[in-house]
């Protein structure tokens, strides 16, 4: 036990880099997704297309790899290069990776709206941004919780891809330790970590679901 | 061929639809369909499934648009098409305002799930028009009194019949003070048992003398509550007269075919 509140110190400031990263990135990513979103159902034909092409790119690559390439790469790369810190870089890589992925969840949840919805809003007279901001997103919403508890789990622990960048997350700090030591207890604790960081966000979700059960479909 | 109800009233019509073609695809949906609605009138549409009479309803206020021919409604051109065949709208603000005059009431009535009754009667007012809450409560209070429905006010419409979420459709579309009001089979989705109490809500309005524009299967309706009726067969009018004629002496083979069928 004493040795477990010994590596809690290192292992706390993994977690607040971990924290960072996951919420600093579902604070971007998720309107940034929705932006997408909408530029993808829309009758934009270019931008739908554009956006399309981008999801393909970001969906097809590892996260691991646009991180890399962002950070090692990019600088290189004429007009747009810029040489970024490894954070920063570490935060577009994932912002970029995951609004994507948003990007079809809230597609999917727009798209599941029926016609009938849309049809009623427009005889009401309502425009295309108020039908979607009053009647379509508020209902997308419920649909796409549990989609989107999948993805921000998901996204606590790719965290952990960080440490291609040098950076000292809960994982990296749980491996120097354990390499220093020769135990694998850290492994434990920051399965711990992961655990309780993951059940507070099951809780949460658990909760946005129930408050959207006030009405049915 | 323009088929005026009553030619001899002065006013313009609040309906004027000329010559409307449509196609879906290689399938011509409607082929020519002409028809004025003068204030006050209720027009019952039927006819056999895919006759067009929905299509027909959904081209009046843009669900569907058109392919050619016009629609002007209370003296407003919504849509016309020039003498090259050109069909051309007017711009989207005029459109909205125009639409605007008319309200409707949809078979699935497509209420609003994640609003409450309430809710779903003062969002457009709200949101469209600008109005204060404190002004339009009240007023959507008086409408959901009107359909017998006011205390299903705070529930939301997965609580509601089927009979009571159409009563709550046409309350909505009340709401925001329509000119006219269509109807595109507002009780074939309704239990038998249910249709009455939509009925009688429709029926209440037609007494008020609200323009109104019925696609239905309901041939008791068309009977006892519309001025006039009017039989669409594959894309066209056939017939379009008084209720109590059509029902009694219906010219065309067509329309006594159907009416011998359904009656």
């Amino acid at each position: 036990m004493d040795y477990v509140i010994q590596i809690l110190g290192p292992l706390l400031a993994g977690t607040a880099v971990t924290l960072q990263v996951f919420l600093l990135t579902l604070l971007l990513s998720v309107p940034l997704g929705l932006v997408l979103a909408l530029l993808r159902v829309s009758h934009f034909r270019i931008a739908s297309g554009i956006v399309n092409g981008y999801i393909w790119l970001m969906r097809g690559t590892p996260l691991m790899l646009q991180m890399l390439f962002i950070y090692f790469a990019l600088p290189f790369v004429p007009v747009i290069g810029v040489r970024l810190p490894d954070f920063p870089a570490a935060i577009v890589a994932f912002v970029l990776n995951y609004a994507a992925y948003f990007a079809e969840i809230f597609r999917a949840g727009i798209q599941s709206i029926e016609r009938g919805q849309y049809e009623a809003a427009r005889v009401l007279g309502l425009t295309y941004g108020q039908t979607m901001r009053r009647i379509v997103l508020p209902q997308v919403v419920k649909r796409i919780l549990p989609p989107m508890s999948n993805e921000t789990i998901t996204l606590v622990k790719d965290t952990s891809l960080i440490y291609v960048l040098a950076m000292n997350d809960l994982l990296r700090a749980a491996r120097g330790i354990v390499q220093r030591d020769f135990t694998t207890m850290p492994f434990v604790v920051a399965a711990a970590f992961y655990l309780l960081m993951t059940l507070a966000l099951t809780w949460g979700f658990n909760y946005l679901e129930k408050r959207h059960a006030v009405y049915d479909e | 061929m323009p088929s005026t109800m009553n030619e001899l009233s002065g006013a313009a019509p609040m309906i004027v639809a000329r010559d409307i073609r449509k196609r879906f695809g290689v399938v011509e949906v409607l082929k020519g369909v002409s028809l004025d609605i003068d204030r006050g009138d209720v027009v019952a549409v039927i006819g056999p499934s895919g006759s067009g009479k929905s299509t027909f309803l959904r081209c009046l206020n843009r669900l569907e648009s058109i392919d050619s021919g016009a629609v002007v409604i209370a003296g407003d051109t919504l849509v016309s098409t020039d003498a090259a065949g050109v069909c051309r709208y007017a711009p989207d603000t005029e459109l909205r305002r125009i639409c605007r005059k008319m309200g409707m009431v949809f078979q699935q009535f497509n209420l609003f799930p994640h609003l409450t009754v309430l809710q779903n009667i003062i969002e457009a007012p709200i949101t469209v028009q600008g109005l204060a809450p404190a002004t339009i409560i009240p007023k959507a209070e008086e409408l959901l009194r009107k359909v017998g429905l006011l205390d299903k006010r705070d529930s939301y419409p997965s609580r509601l019949s089927g009979g009571q979420k159409q009563r709550v459709a046409i309350a909505r579309a009340l709401a925001m003070e329509p000119d006219i009001m269509l109807f595109d089979e507002p009780t074939s989705a309704l239990d038998p048992e249910l249709t009455g109490e939509v009925l009688r809500s429709m029926r209440q309005l037609a007494e008020e003398h609200m323009t109104m524009l019925v696609v239905t299967h309901e041939m008791a309706f068309a009977r006892e509550v519309s001025t006039s009726v009017v039989f669409m067969d594959e894309g066209e009018i056939v017939e379009a007269r008084p209720a109590g004629e059509m029902f009694a002496s219906p010219e065309h083979p067509r329309t006594r075919a159907f009416l011998e069928h359904m009656l």
